[in-house]
């Protein structure tokens, strides 16, 4: 090889180390420097296989009862001890972990969408149009969403796609907000009017060169919304109107052990339910955090 | 030989003020009033003006960005000023924009090589497998590499984004090409390298162009003829060496007088406008530079002069001269 060869060669390597240098790897380089959004991050990585893989790690039926062994201590049979019905907490904890992870994702989702596409609409449009859509979710937003959620759950018989659907319908107004401020901006941005002049449609222009760049504060959104949807599921199992019994979900696990002297007698059967809710929220907004570090233009390195 | 490729007829835009929960108009920003000049084939048509006089919205409404709120725009004989969407895109192919921002009129999120790549997708042009020939030709052509194809926006410097604008303004091979300030936010080293890349593209590509600046010598330097305009109106037409040579209107007197020249020897006098432009929401009666014209009659006050032939291709819209 020549020398001249050689110095195209390695010309060329530095240019595709650059082109893999994409906004996804900016981001998680900075993502990672951020230690509790890492710690956050693999703790719910944990608790998420844990709750795909909870048929081959629950020791137990979650649903078996053990009548006999009721508010046993946690012990080398039963790793977290059991409940007031002599259920294996670990075992129900870990379906009761799909529940909540699902109920929590699956609602954010679709709120997320929801709100994007309405705030996109509103945002770009602007005008009459932007002034209706968003007094209507002035409207959305002035409902109590918890009284709201109890009145339609005892109405439509609490199930989970009912709190999913509920969760969904009430909680995308943050996002359309959010989005049509993006939006509002972006518009006015001169790459909007570049790509209208060379003939690009409203759907295009909204959909694929608007939208991707709204997405950062979506997502910051979205993982900081999913730990209050947990919440709000656990709140509501926790009241008896959210999943119901024997599907364990940890809202109606907390609920079980409500009775005072259980409290006292059996501490291990609401502190496990409590604690998971407790790290999988906190990890959720540590991640959010650290996305919002991560996601943030101004922070360029 | 000179044949009109575009002509502007008595255009105006006035956008809405709204306010309130309905929306209500309360008043008009008359961006544009009244705004005719043509434009031939081959030639570059500078506009000047100062910031806020409507130079970048006579632009947009001729790229069709805005519709005209009245008067007429013909491209070829044809009226496109009110053209429905689909209409309108067919006639996108035909005019295109380099903007002035390279930092902002390139998406941040997308790779140079789909950039490019867009116009072709959206008018059908080429197959799959063509396009990606033919981008790394027209990067080639505007002075970049091929192999930029895969890169973002953010890993080139001012003056290549604004390559790559224009690279995109070409896609299409339109007949003519409006330029609002494309030098205006690049180094002064780079603009010249820009200007000429623009001048050898319009050799090669037969383009039209509308160069839009405040920057005079860059106009200067560019343009065949130029236009003046202050506060909506154009005041002043006329071929590049005369209006430079023989300034007719009070403002672009003014105006040419500010230019610096760079031999300290030479004494320019300097005509210095008194006071601020007045706003376009309420702009004076008659003629509207009367407020601060230093060569002001009662005339002036009261009625609207009309842009008028004084000499051959010189035209100028003042009471001075008719």
């Amino acid at each position: 090889m020549s020398n001249e060869q050689i110095i195209i060669n390695t010309q060329a390597g530095t240019l595709n180390k650059k082109k893999k240098e994409t906004m996804i790897k900016i981001t998680w380089r900075r993502f990672v420097r951020n230690r509790l959004a890492v710690i956050g991050l693999i703790t719910l990585s944990v608790i998420t296989l844990a709750a795909i893989f909870a048929p081959t790690l629950a020791t137990y039926d979650p649903t078996e009862q053990e009548l006999l062994n009721k508010l046993a201590a946690p012990s080398s049979e039963h790793f977290l001890g059991t409940d007031d019905l002599g259920r294996d907490i670990y075992s129900r904890l870990l379906y009761g972990a799909r529940v909540s992870l699902m109920v929590g994702f699956v609602s954010v989702s679709f709120a997320v969408i929801i709100g994007m596409i309405y705030g996109a609409v509103a945002g770009y449009y602007g005008g009459i149009i932007d002034n209706i859509m968003m007094r209507f979710v002035d409207v959305v937003i002035a409902f109590p969403l918890l009284f709201l959620l109890i009145t339609v759950v005892t109405i439509l018989k609490p199930s989970v796609f009912n709190i999913i659907a509920v969760l969904a319908l009430l909680s995308w107004t943050g996002t359309a907000r959010l989005v049509r401020g993006q939006f509002l901006s972006l518009k006015e941005r001169e790459f909007t009017d570049a790509v209208r002049v060379i003939g690009a449609s409203d759907f295009r222009i909204i959909f694929l060169h608007l939208l991707p760049n709204a997405l950062a504060p979506v997502i910051v959104a979205a993982t900081l919304g999913m730990g209050g949807m947990i919440l709000t599921e656990s709140g509501l199992s926790f009241l008896g109107l959210g999943v119901q019994p024997p599907t364990a979900s940890w809202g109606n696990m907390l609920q079980g052990a409500q009775n005072f002297t259980v409290m006292l007698t059996a501490w291990w059967y609401p502190f496990f339910p409590g604690l998971m809710i407790l790290i999988t929220v906190l990890s959720l907004n540590f991640v959010g955090d650290g996305l919002r570090d991560a996601l943030d233009p101004r922070l360029k390195d | 030989m000179a044949e009109k490729l575009l002509e502007v007829n008595q255009v105006k835009k006035y956008f809405t003020i709204q306010s309130g929960f309905l929306q209500r108009t309360i008043g008009f920003n008359k961006a544009v009033d009244n705004v005719s000049f043509y434009i031939n084939r081959g030639e570059t048509f500078g506009i000047v003006g100062e910031s806020g006089c409507g130079k970048s919205t006579t632009g947009k409404m001729i790229t069709r960005l805005y519709e005209p709120t009245e008067g007429q725009i013909l491209f070829e004989g044809n009226d496109i000023s009110h053209l429905s969407q689909k209409e309108l895109r067919k006639f996108r192919r035909e005019i295109q924009m380099v903007f002035q921002d390279p930092y902002a009129s390139l998406n941040p999120r997308k790779r140079i090589g789909i950039l490019l790549e867009e116009p072709y997708k959206i008018h059908n042009i080429y197959s799959e497998k063509e396009r990606r020939g033919k981008v790394e030709e027209l990067l080639e052509i505007v002075g970049l590499n091929a192999d930029h194809y895969d890169r973002y926006p953010h890993e080139f410097s001012g003056g290549q984004r604004q390559r790559i604008g224009i690279a995109r303004a070409l896609t299409l091979r339109p007949k003519l090409i409006v330029a609002d300030e494309p030098v205006s936010a690049l180094d002064v080293s780079i603009q010249s390298q820009i200007l000429n890349l623009m001048k050898k593209l319009q050799k090669d590509f037969h383009l039209t162009y509308i160069f839009i600046s405040h920057d005079l010598s860059v106009v200067k330097h560019i343009s065949d003829r130029i236009g003046v305009m202050y506060l909506g109106k154009m005041v002043e037409i006329a071929e590049k060496k005369d209006l430079y040579q023989d300034p007719l209107h009070p403002y672009t007197q003014s105006l040419l007088s500010a230019v610096p020249v760079p031999n300290p020897k030479v004494k320019k006098e300097r005509i210095i406008l008194q006071g601020d432009v007045p706003s376009a929401v309420n702009p004076p009666k008659g003629c509207v530079f009367h407020t601060r014209c230093p060569k002001v009659m009662a005339q002036c006050k009261q009625e609207v002069p009309t842009l008028q032939e004084y000499k051959p291709k010189h035209y100028v819209a003042c009471h001075l001269y008719s």
